[in-house]
């Protein structure tokens, strides 16, 4: 290993300031007590967080991605975990493909599967709506679930699912009084993570919904008025601090019961 | 012969508040089989890294043929490394890994497929030129890692346990295979090993380290029958310990109360004074003798009973009590085999001049 | 009968596996490649009127790609943009993976959270982030005019490609130090050493080492970040103006307000076409060079 870089030290930190800073001006705008939102500061406000909160749309598009998020998720992870245990348990024919296929929608850009969604769909006569956007939230969170899914079923030997089955207990048993309670940390940081992918999504939103707008399309809707920019600033402040707190949550299960680092990758 | 070829002069090596090498001075004779033995942790390693570059030492100086190489990176040293691992590199195959030192030597194209042909002979690798490092099995891998060394001629070959993740019998081919390369082609080389009889039956001299000191520094045979001190004793083969007291001196000897045996007169060569009362005499399993009926013409003789035997081929070995004290003593023996002689009353018989006087720390 | 499949759903580990990839797969085929391949077909149509369809097969819609301007500027705009993107944030990234692969030893967690963290905050609101920093009116040159510095707005740097290209850098610098993470952090430290040891400088040993072995992380990192910002809609809409527009842009038309499916359809399965073969191009040869260097 080695001692000492201070030049790449410094480069670092720089990095990791450029990565966090821009993000961080949303909530320092957000209450700045002003219109627009540029220096100098004109002084403290909760005026754009009341702002916020007197808008019903608000809060019917925070239902509507609420919604979506806990279906996408809950399904996801479904999906994902069955995949994760046939991948971590089983070698087969045709693992690496699957594998591929499991992996692929996160490789293909978003607007690339919007576009084959919205084809499909009006091919089959249906009319876009939250139903789509949910199948396509499954479709794109479920990568992700398996990825946080399989490296926490690595971690663990799989002579306990082996003992259970030696101790008299049936595949189902095993399944529900040993490997669930082990997975469960990561189960529940797949289904957080699965929720926050879906909560943030925008592309698929925004071309499969209708009339419906979830949280992110409702922004994006009100980012062309600049007057009502700054009530979508506390509310970008708002949902930043919220996703930081589940994110680090999940990150906290995942690594619940193995001390070891290598076992920390998304 | 250079009897100064590399000089380490007071090295130590903390990292935070641990001595990994304390304040070690060695020197090693041109063209030796140097090796460094001592359990996991005792410094060896890190001096062995000090030697290629790796580590730099808090204090003290280290000479190579005469330079000192104290502040040379790694890439500057006449030194080259075999690596626990090997740590051939996977991304290029066989002949690229071993020509991979000898861009910087400046050599012609002629001398380059020469030298890569010689060492390829010379480690028996002809034919592997174009494998992976993943298409090796652990023994070509040690090969492939030793050609790589070797071909950069280095003033010092320095080996860190590289027999370790071989199975036994490739060891012992190894063991004496390596030997006899080093024999041939005359490099100076440090080789480490937490393994005894590897540093034994290779080396010329061995360097017993235990918490960053040595222990000890002499011949193979040396160790085994004159050690320093316990830690020694206790490392190098098996050994049974008694413990006692000196008394009087006479000369080059000086008698020793054993507890619960008696009084008797041994060699006294590491000069322990009179009346020390903290003293181990140490015996090894094979020096005693084990019988049924009592042995009148050895110094010692006594009765005990075998509480176990286990049989390993070229020897037996017994767990006696003996008699009066209480303590299982490990006597081997090769003449007889466990079918007649496995339980019951017998006899240990010990010479005098089998026994050595330590001192305790 | 019954006992018979028992006992050959007890052999078969492909039989037990494909059980549990059932719904995963199902998935796949019927949410992922059945679209896509209807897509395909589509781009095989002709729109005639806003509701009807020519279902005939033609290769017109690609020959008409080919034939505006407008279309193929775009998309090599749109390639060109995300090439730079992805070499911008590999090289700048780099260095930060190294770091914390090679001399980060307490509290790595902290550090990979750190790297990981900003993937998860909406992106939508990281890329409006940038519009705050780099708008007329935003914290630059808001900024530079309080200090004094200047006195009119730069107008320069917001709705351009240089804009896009910085916003992207940023919001996909995750999706970089990550694989690369991983990749160099996996990298036996004694390979280093023995290089050390056979000569080489430490830039010589890196590339002659650990630049060669880092390479799945790079081709990686190619793959995650260049593929999807071809793609990208939101931000060439939101800091891009109309020098930093993409084809993302035409696709979201023709499938809204222009409504020509075939012709998106078309823009879609070009745009796909094209980012596989440079992927593939770019990996492929990435592998080569440094072949060549080690």
């Amino acid at each position: 290993m080695e001692q000492k870089n201070n030049s790449l030290l410094v480069y670092t930190i720089f990095y990791f300031l450029f990565l966090y800073i821009p993000v961080l001006f949303l909530p320092l705008f957000s209450f700045n007590d002003s219109n627009y939102m540029s220096f100098p500061l004109s002084g403290f406000t909760f005026r754009h967080y009341e702002d916020m909160w007197s808008k019903t749309p608000v809060f019917r598009a925070l239902w509507v991605s609420v919604k979506v998020g806990v279906i996408a998720s809950v399904v996801s992870t479904v999906i994902a975990l069955m995949a994760a245990k046939a991948f971590t348990k089983y070698k087969f024919i045709g693992s690496r493909v699957s594998y591929a296929a499991v992996l692929l929608p996160f490789l293909i850009p978003e607007i690339i599967l919007a576009v084959s969604l919205i084809v499909i769909w009006l091919s089959l006569g249906f009319k876009l709506g939250l139903v789509p956007v949910t199948i396509g939230h499954i479709l794109f969170c479920t990568p992700f679930c398996m990825l946080i899914l399989v490296s926490r079923i690595e971690g663990f030997d799989s002579s306990l699912e082996e003992a259970s089955r030696d101790l008299g207990e049936n595949a189902w048993g095993t399944f529900w009084k040993v490997s669930f309670p082990l997975y469960l940390p990561g189960i529940i940081a797949s289904l957080l993570l699965g929720f926050i992918i879906s909560f943030d999504e925008f592309i698929l939103a925004f071309f499969l919904s209708g009339s419906d707008p979830t949280l992110p399309m409702y922004m994006w809707n009100q980012l062309r008025f600049i007057k009502k920019l700054p009530h979508v600033l506390a509310l970008g402040a708002i949902i930043i601090v919220a996703t930081t707190f589940v994110v680090l949550l999940a990150y906290w299960l995942m690594n619940l019961g193995q001390a070891k680092e290598k076992d920390f990758k998304i | 012969m250079n009897e100064k070829y590399i000089e380490v002069r007071n090295i130590s090596k903390h990292f935070g508040k641990v001595k990994a090498v304390d304040d070690i001075s060695i020197e090693i004779k041109e063209g030796e089989f140097f090796s460094l033995l001592g359990p996991s942790g005792c410094g060896k390693t890190t001096l062995l890294r000090l030697l290629a570059g790796f580590e730099y030492p808090t204090k003290g100086d280290l000479l190579i043929d005469g330079i000192d190489v104290t502040a040379l990176p790694p890439n500057k040293r006449p030194t080259n490394m075999v690596f626990q691992n090997y740590a051939i590199f996977p991304h290029i195959n066989v002949v690229k890994n071993i020509q991979f030192g000898l861009r910087k030597l400046g050599l012609t194209k002629a001398e380059n497929d020469q030298r890569v042909e010689e060492v390829l002979s010379l480690v028996k690798l002809e034919g592997y030129e174009e494998r992976y490092s993943n298409q090796l099995s652990g023994g070509q891998r040690q090969r492939v890692a030793l050609a790589r060394a070797l071909v950069r001629r280095p003033k010092v070959l320095l080996l860190d346990e590289p027999l370790g993740a071989l199975d036994k019998k490739l060891r012992d081919e190894m063991q004496l295979e390596l030997r006899n390369l080093q024999k041939s082609i005359g490099i100076t080389f440090v080789f480490v090993t937490h393994d005894q009889e590897e540093a034994i039956s290779m080396s010329d001299r061995v360097a017993v380290m235990n918490e960053g000191k040595i222990q000890q520094l002499s011949q193979p045979n040396e160790l085994y029958k004159n050690p320093n001190n316990i830690f020694v004793s206790d490392f190098i083969g098996e050994t049974n310990f008694l413990n006692g007291k000196t008394n009087e001196k006479h000369g080059d000897k000086i008698d020793v109360a054993i507890e619960s045996l008696g009084n008797f007169k041994v060699d006294n060569r590491l000069n322990i004074s009179a009346n020390t009362s903290d003293i181990v005499c140490s015996i090894r399993p094979e020096a005693m003798m084990i019988s049924r009926e009592v042995q009148s013409d050895w110094d010692i003789s006594l009765p005990a009973s075998i509480k176990q035997t286990s049989y390993y081929g070229e020897m037996t070995r017994f767990y006696v009590e003996v008699k009066g004290i209480d303590q299982v003593l490990t006597v081997s023996s090769q003449h007889f085999d466990n079918q007649s002689f496995q339980t019951g009353e017998c006899f240990v018989s010990i010479g005098l001049e089998d026994i050595a006087l330590l001192e305790k720390k | 009968m019954w006992r018979y499949i028992n006992k050959l759903y007890a052999r078969s580990d492909n039989v037990k596996a494909y059980t549990l990839l059932t719904p995963a797969l199902i998935f796949f085929f019927c949410v992922m490649l059945t679209p896509m391949l209807l897509t395909i077909a589509f781009s095989f149509f002709t729109q005639i009127n806003m509701n009807e369809i020519d279902y005939s097969f033609t290769t017109d819609r690609y020959v008409e790609f080919f034939n505006k301007p407008l279309l193929t500027s775009l998309l090599f705009k749109s390639v060109k943009i995300s090439f730079i993107v992805t070499f911008v944030t590999l090289l700048t990234a780099y260095p930060v993976a190294y770091y914390i692969a090679f001399y980060v030893k307490k509290n790595k967690t902290l550090w990979l959270i750190l790297m990981s963290l900003p993937f998860w905050t909406s992106y939508l609101l990281r890329i409006f982030s940038w519009k705050i920093i780099l708008g007329t009116k935003g914290v630059i040159n808001s900024g530079l005019i309080t200090l004094g510095l200047i006195s009119e707005p730069l107008t320069f740097i917001m709705y351009s490609q240089t804009a896009v290209v910085i916003t992207l850098s940023h919001a996909w610098a995750a999706f970089a130090l990550l694989p690369l993470y991983v990749s160099l952090d996996k990298i036996d430290y004694s390979l280093i050493e023995a290089s050390r040891d056979l000569g080489n400088s430490r830039l010589e040993t890196f590339w002659r080492v650990t630049f060669p072995l880092s390479l799945p992380g790079v081709i990686g990192a190619i793959l995650i970040i260049f593929i999807p910002t071809v793609g990208d809609y939101v931000t060439p809409q939101m800091v891009g103006g109309v020098d930093g527009r993409m084809l993302s842009y035409m696709i979201q038309s023709y499938f809204g307000k222009v409504n020509n499916i075939p012709m998106g359809a078309v823009s879609a399965v070009i745009m796909l076409a094209a980012v596989a073969s440079i992927t593939m191009i770019v990996s492929y040869a990435t592998k080569k060079l440094t072949q060549r260097v080690a």
